[in-house]
């Protein structure tokens, strides 16, 4: 086994007791974490199989190995990019109807008390 | 017909205008038997706009996260809708606003029927005018607006503004958030009501700031544009 294959291995497995770590915590809520998994799954295939990665070269007729490696996964951090905007949008939009909301059952509530009184 | 009219505030960080303009708002003389109220919509000041309002009898709403001026209009619009008010007009809480001019719009709603009343301080081109810089991009808008509505809005940012019934049914559903005057506009236009203008003489502001400053008014053109124009091709 090559030097730079037991680097990899050691790092993916850090990396998903890491997202472990956080699933467990709290921190990750499941769905965001399937990305992050996929990924792991793999980094590792391509760990052991070496020559995996000089087979796809070939298919998609790219020169340089090491261009269909970067090609690749920045187009899938730019997606995942993308879809992280499109939930924090999501977000925004809750937050904002939830602090309209709440703000106007305080100030209801608050008319409400000052009657009684 | 009498009936109630909202008067909607949003404030942020305006502790040292609110003395100003509560007590001349609720001095305001207003067309037979319409009845006024003055809302203050704080979106999370710093300072003590929400207890200065408190004391000069106004009702207040504290947001609990900031929402921006168009997330604190629509708290406005939401509480209009469900308190059954008539109309509600919105007014700018650092006093470029002076409400003795609120009767024109009120006036002008009654006299043409109008769903969206703005306040436009560029039709008689009387009081403050604005800087030549921003007067050059509120051209600009109104070439947006003419192209996306075919309506003539010379004064597209005002935020003097009065919302009718219909207004605030669409506005409670949707109303921008982040510079809203403009794009708000493209939506009423498209619903199929009626946006009209009438002359008002506006002050320059007596605290706080603008939203609107220095660099960020060229993402202020950017960000604006595009929202209208998706405003525009969006389906309500």
């Amino acid at each position: 086994m090559l030097r730079i294959q037991i680097i990899t291995i050691i790092a993916n497995i850090l990396f998903i007791l890491y997202i472990s770590r956080l699933i467990v915590k709290g921190k990750l809520r499941e769905e965001y974490a399937i990305v992050w998994i996929i990924c792991t799954v793999f980094l590792m295939v391509f760990s052991f199989w070496t020559d995996g990665l000089e087979l796809l070269r070939k298919v998609t007729g790219v020169v340089v190995a090491a261009n269909l490696v970067f090609t690749g996964f920045i187009f899938a951090i730019l997606i995942y990019l993308l879809h992280l905007s499109v939930v924090a949008s999501k977000l925004y939009n809750d937050n904002k109807k939830l602090g309209q909301e709440i703000a106007l059952l305080k100030e209801e509530f608050n008319k409400h008390l000052e009657s009684k009184k | 017909m009498p009936g109630k009219i909202l008067i909607v505030i949003p404030c942020y960080n305006e502790e040292a205008s609110l003395p100003l303009l509560l007590p001349g708002l609720l001095a305001t003389t207003l067309p037979q038997g319409y009845q006024l109220e003055a809302l203050i919509v704080n979106d999370c000041s710093k300072d003590n706009t929400s207890a200065v309002a408190k004391k000069h009898k106004a009702t207040v709403i504290d947001l609990p996260v900031n929402l921006g001026i168009g997330g604190a209009v629509q708290t406005g619009i939401l509480y209009a809708r469900d308190n059954g008010f008539d109309m509600a007009i919105q007014l700018d809480g650092d006093g470029q606003h002076p409400p003795k001019e609120l009767p024109k719009l009120i006036n002008h709603h009654l006299e043409t029927g109008a769903n969206v009343v703005i306040g436009s301080r560029f039709l008689e081109k009387e009081g403050f005018q604005s800087s030549f810089a921003r007067r050059m991009g509120i051209k600009y808008f109104h070439w947006v607006n003419l192209l996306l509505t075919g309506q003539q809005i010379y004064d597209s940012t005002s935020g003097f503004r009065l919302f009718d019934r219909k207004a605030i049914e669409l506005a409670s559903i949707y109303y921008p958030d982040e510079y809203p005057e403009p794009e708000s506009l493209v939506v009423f236009s498209k619903a199929g009501l009626k946006v009209a203008e009438v002359a008002v003489v506006m002050a320059a502001r007596q605290g706080g700031q603008s939203s609107i400053r220095s660099f960020g008014s060229l993402y202020y053109c950017f960000k604006v544009s595009l929202a209208m124009f998706f405003s525009f091709i969006r389906k309500l």
